[in-house]
């Protein structure tokens, strides 16, 4: 089993997937076929509970598939244990939620430097230009944090902004490969959504990184490569409850 | 270690419950070690309390009793041995040395005991160490009194202060041998045995002040001075108990079955060590019985740390989901856990431990004084480290159930909270 990525792969590809939680959920999800180039940027609309977040998980390798198969990177996430998806999580994919993104009890400067724990290739990576604290200063620097919030003080203690800042830090450290957004600016007013995205979209692509982003709200689609309906991609069904 | 590094920082972050639990921890592993070392202190000092002496002899009674009563000034002896029998003792080839000891008097509060020179000879205690003088010597007067370490401070005596005697043993007595006072000539230096809180005079004495005396009360009409007293011949009618010391340890059965079957009175010896180990095996029900209740309180102390990381699981699940989305596996989150509980019970040993050599240091002057218990501080023995190892085995250990809760929500949670 590698970890690594195969070069010029596409980011993601996802095909004749079929999906339904275990245990009593009768949420099934099928997706016949869907794609995203290396470094692109696509935006994935769809109302809550149409699956977003199914999908996500399913494409960081939290959820297996019962058929189908999902590659990232040209590495097939179902042929892995479940310890290798976790850690090829750590080293390619960087994720972004709505909020509660951080570990409230580190400082922004903590929270930006765990995923390196669990991906030593990332953290090489990091490391091979400058020291992984500088460089995670840098990102939070460049995303708009104070530099006097960087290292003093716990996460929970900045806004929600400021916090989604961090989360988007922490994701592009490294410059993985693939960076997953779940609604990341849908608790932000729209001011602040246009100014994290800008500084999102900036560094992702200094870092050649794919995203991929998911979101109820259609405005957003001006920032993008290309935007797809969650309902043309995917088949959502749910058994009646007897 | 990222674990470690986060295990901190949460611990840190809810530092009010984690004190307390800690605290718990460390106030019953500090129990725990504290009945030990008290345990052992009390066995130590008992021990410690006599060396050298191969039989002691006293009325037939319980052996235990006699060793009471003999070295640990504790009880009352039942009869006495006549002078007579003491003299045929003194006489046996077997025996190296006798030491005469009369009790049954007092002064205020401290016993008093009538022996002979021979016991600053031949008394030993921890391992062989003789008796020595603070200050002054022996008797040398009739009415000379030596005070052990402890009787001296605690009645502020200096060198030739005076004291009077009195019958029996209560602290305060209406029976004092008011006519005859005795002199301080001597202080002895500390021994951390019951030597300490005696007073001690010639066997002699015990038998002037009794002249005008008979039956532990004073003779009406009958007044014999001091100084009379003095230039009399004074032989004792009856001793106490008595200290043998052998001529070769191979006789002392034989000598001890002289003793028991001696027929014209009903005698008992026993070896002091023999007795003290019968005395151990009494107390060893009780002992065990504050072990189990002090292991009970540890296992109490660790149940309420269980308890308190079970509680904060649920709040939890976003910072687990957390570490998941970075790459986290779910064994990661059990690690995280582990070594929470890991670094909880640690702090709580070394925190313990703390309490304990502060409370040693705090109750030693106390219990010296009150029970004349001498207890050592000493480092930790290798008993007691595993003691400890264990505990913060088994803190960790009984942080499986929360962790393994964890590991099922973790699993079932991923990167999302579902409730």
């Amino acid at each position: 089993m590698s970890v690594s990525a195969k070069p010029g792969a596409a980011a993601l590809c996802i095909e004749r997937v079929e999906f339904r939680w275990p245990g009593k959920h009768r949420f099934q999800l099928s997706i016949e076929s869907f794609d995203v180039k290396q470094d692109e940027r696509v935006l994935i609309l769809g109302p809550s509970g149409a699956g977003k977040s199914t999908l996500l998980s399913l494409i960081c390798g939290i959820a297996t598939p019962q058929a189908g198969a999902i590659t990232v990177l040209g590495q097939n996430l179902a042929a892995m244990s479940p310890a290798g998806r976790d850690r090829f999580r750590a080293e390619h994919i960087g994720v972004i939620f709505q909020m509660f993104n951080l570990l409230p009890y580190a400082s922004a400067l903590d929270n930006v430097l765990v995923p390196l724990s669990f991906a030593p290739l990332r953290r090489r990576r990091v490391n091979a230009n400058c020291p992984e604290k500088e460089e995670a200063a840098r990102l939070l620097v460049a995303l708009g944090l104070d530099e006097r919030q960087i290292s003093t003080g716990r996460a929970a203690e900045l806004s929600v902004g400021q916090q989604q800042r961090v989360a988007a830090a922490r994701a592009l450290v490294g410059a993985p490969e693939l960076i997953v957004a779940d609604e990341p600016t849908s608790a932000l007013d729209t001011a602040t959504q246009d100014a994290f995205l800008e500084l999102l979209f900036g560094q992702a692509k200094e870092a050649r990184t794919a995203l991929l982003m998911v979101s109820h709200d259609e405005r957003l689609s001006g920032h993008f490569d290309r935007t797809a309906q969650l309902s043309d991609i995917a088949t959502v069904r749910r058994g009646e409850h007897p | 270690m990222i674990l470690i590094r986060l295990a901190v920082l949460s611990l840190r972050n809810r530092w009010f419950t984690v004190l307390l639990t800690v605290f718990a921890v460390a106030l019953s592993v500090a129990l725990f070690l504290g009945v030990e070392k008290v345990r052992n202190g009390a066995r130590a000092s008992f021990a410690d309390t006599i060396s050298g002496t191969d039989l002691i002899v006293g009325a037939r009674t319980g052996g235990i009793q006699l060793l009471l009563y003999s070295v640990f000034r504790i009880g009352n002896a039942t009869n006495n041995i006549s002078w007579q029998s003491y003299q045929q003792l003194a006489r046996r080839d077997e025996v190296g040395w006798i030491v005469p000891l009369s009790l049954g008097e007092s002064h205020r509060g401290f016993r008093v005991m009538g022996t002979s020179p021979d016991y600053f000879r031949h008394y030993k205690f921890r391992g062989g160490r003789s008796l020595s003088f603070a200050s002054g010597r022996p008797f040398s007067d009739l009415f000379d009194a030596i005070l052990g370490a402890d009787a001296a401070a605690g009645l502020g005596y200096k060198m030739g202060d005076p004291l009077v005697v009195s019958h029996g043993l209560g602290e305060i007595s209406h029976a004092d041998h008011r006519d005859k006072p005795f002199r301080v000539a001597g202080i002895l230096a500390k021994t951390g045995t019951p030597v300490d809180r005696t007073v001690l005079v010639s066997l002699e004495a015990i038998e002037a002040i009794h002249l005008d005396w008979k039956d532990g009360a004073r003779v009406p009409g009958m007044k014999i001075s001091a100084d009379a007293v003095r230039r009399m011949t004074l032989t004792p009618k009856a001793v106490t108990a008595a200290m043998i010391g052998l001529k070769s340890k191979l006789q002392t059965f034989r000598l001890q079955r002289f003793v028991n079957e001696y027929e014209d009175e009903a005698l008992l010896a026993i070896l002091p060590g023999v007795a003290l180990q019968e005395l151990w095996d009494i107390v060893a029900t009780a002992e065990q019985a504050l072990i189990v209740v002090s292991a009970m309180v540890v296992l109490a102390a660790l149940l309420g740390l269980t308890t308190m990381m079970l509680s904060t699981l649920n709040e939890r699940r976003r910072e687990m989901a957390v570490l998941r989305s970075v790459g986290a596996g779910p064994r990661t989150i059990v690690g995280l856990l582990m070594t929470e509980a890991g670094l909880l019970s640690l702090c709580g040993v070394l925190l313990g431990v703390t309490l304990l050599y502060a409370g040693l240091f705090l109750a030693r002057p106390l219990a010296d004084e009150m029970f004349g218990l001498y207890l050592p501080i000493s480092f930790l023995s290798q008993r007691e480290l595993l003691i400890l190892l264990a505990v913060v085995g088994s803190g960790t250990g009984v942080c499986l159930l929360p962790a393994w809760r964890a590991y099922r929500m973790s699993l079932a949670d991923g990167m999302t909270v579902r409730s």
